[in-house]
């Protein structure tokens, strides 16, 4: 089912950050979402997951949906391991799947460190793995492949790419290569 | 890949050289002044401690002390996390609790041994005393780490359905433990100063505090020294345990 948001008013303060939106979010596909800072991308995620709502309009089509996030910033345990982040959101993935997993984003090395000890680059990975290996029917990323290298990034966006193939995900980005990179519906605010 | 760098062993704290310096200064002092009531030498401690490690009356001393001293800081541990949770989730508790902790933590600690005396018999004060001292610290520290934790992060959990289990074992222990920790080691410090003074106050029959008051009736400081050097092994071999346990479980939680 697509997820469609109906005339969807969205304030803070004086700041009106969505005014009258509508939109339908197709199913199955990846949608990137793009516009200049401050346009309304991250408060379209947060409603989307649920964690404000809407001053008026509705949003359908989530009901009953399990949704996975790569937020803006990491939030991640920063005391357990990268592997126990992962467990975190998915108890059924087994230690050799989520070392697999991290092993395959070029984080082999860091199997039994804190991720309080990871670099900036090492968190989005992790972050990102998260994000994929939870069960979910809708994804949504804020800005997910910040902060990462050239070459980490273009291993990380084919991943990505892979294992999102075929599934719901809403994409917040600024970067055009990005958009380029995953073709399909494109949304400007 | 990894950034982090690895830092130089940090330097120990006491260094066994400066350690001996200080014992050699002790033993050319007790020499020079020559009066073993007022200063006794480390050799005439470390003989006194020699002749009393074989007596069972001193291993029974240790055992009575140390058994209520450890329950009444495990007790306090329990009572203070316990109260630290539910005050983190129930704002009454965490009001009734701000004035009472605030008022065991400023009475002195000579008046809490000579009430719990009229109250319980002195063989049971250093249980009370140790969970007095160090429940107050214990809940402050668990109350801090729960409150330092991230809204964003059970935001996130929120997104991601985490039920409580899992929050508990993923997010609310890895962030607590760091101060509970914390809690831990000043609070074994501390149980054992409280209670062994709680003993030396109420005199249990048989404890080491009773052995200690003993040794200031009777003018016996060889008996005063080893007593004490008997209680500082035996505080610090307790702490040193009992955070290497607890740091054990840490590392546990951290690896997940």
């Amino acid at each position: 089912m697509d997820i469609t948001l109906r005339h969807v008013w969205r304030s803070f303060g004086e700041k009106q950050v969505l005014r009258d939106f509508s939109h339908t979010f197709p199913q199955g596909e990846l949608t990137v979402v793009m516009g200049p800072s401050g346009c309304g991308k991250t408060t379209l995620l947060s409603l989307l997951l649920g964690l404000q709502a809407p001053d008026r309009g509705e949003i359908l089509g989530l009901e009953g949906l399990k949704k996975s996030a790569v937020f803006q910033e990491d939030r991640l345990c920063e005391n357990t391991t990268a592997q126990a982040n992962l467990r975190l959101v998915n108890p059924s993935l087994t230690r050799e799947q989520a070392n697999q997993a991290l092993t395959a984003l070029g984080l082999g090395d860091s199997l039994s460190q804190p991720v309080r000890e990871f670099s900036g680059g090492m968190k989005r990975r992790v972050a990102i793995l998260r994000a994929l290996l939870a069960p979910y029917d809708v994804l949504l990323c804020d800005e997910p492949f910040q902060g990462l290298d050239q070459d980490t990034k273009a291993l990380v966006l084919t991943y990505f790419r892979e294992k999102t193939r075929g599934k719901t995900v809403i994409l917040v980005t600024h970067d055009e290569k990005e958009a380029e990179f995953f073709g399909g519906p494109l949304l400007l605010l | 890949m990894t950034t982090s760098t690895t830092p130089g062993k940090p330097r120990r704290r006491i260094r066994l050289w400066a350690v001996a310096v200080w014992l050699l200064l002790w033993q050319l002092g007790a020499m020079a002044l020559n009066q073993k009531i007022l200063l006794v030498s480390p050799v005439q401690v470390l003989l006194r401690l020699g002749e009393l490690l074989p007596q069972g009356g001193f291993w029974g001393a240790v055992g009575f002390s140390f058994w209520r001293i450890t329950l009444g800081f495990l007790l306090a541990c329990a009572a203070g996390t316990a109260l630290g949770v539910l005050s983190s989730r129930f704002w009454p508790v965490r009001d009734l609790c701000a004035p009472l902790m605030a008022t065991v933590k400023s009475i002195p600690v000579a008046s809490f041994i000579i009430l719990v005396l009229i109250w319980v018999p002195s063989r049971n004060l250093s249980i009370i005393i140790s969970f007095l001292m160090v429940t107050p610290i214990v809940y402050q520290n668990v109350l801090g780490g729960i409150s330092s934790m991230d809204r964003k992060l059970t935001e996130m959990a929120d997104v991601f359905e985490v039920p409580f289990p899992r929050r508990l074992r993923y997010l609310y222990l890895p962030q607590v433990m760091p101060f509970f920790r914390s809690a831990c080691a000043v609070g074994l410090g501390l149980c054992w100063k409280a209670g062994v003074a709680a003993e030396v106050i109420g005199l249990p029959d048989g404890s080491m505090g009773e052995q200690l008051y003993e040794a200031k009736a009777y003018l016996s400081t060889p008996d005063l020294f080893a007593w004490t050097v008997v209680i500082v092994l035996v505080s610090l071999l307790f702490e040193k345990l009992f955070l290497f346990l607890l740091d054990r479980l840490g590392r546990r939680l951290e690896r997940g």
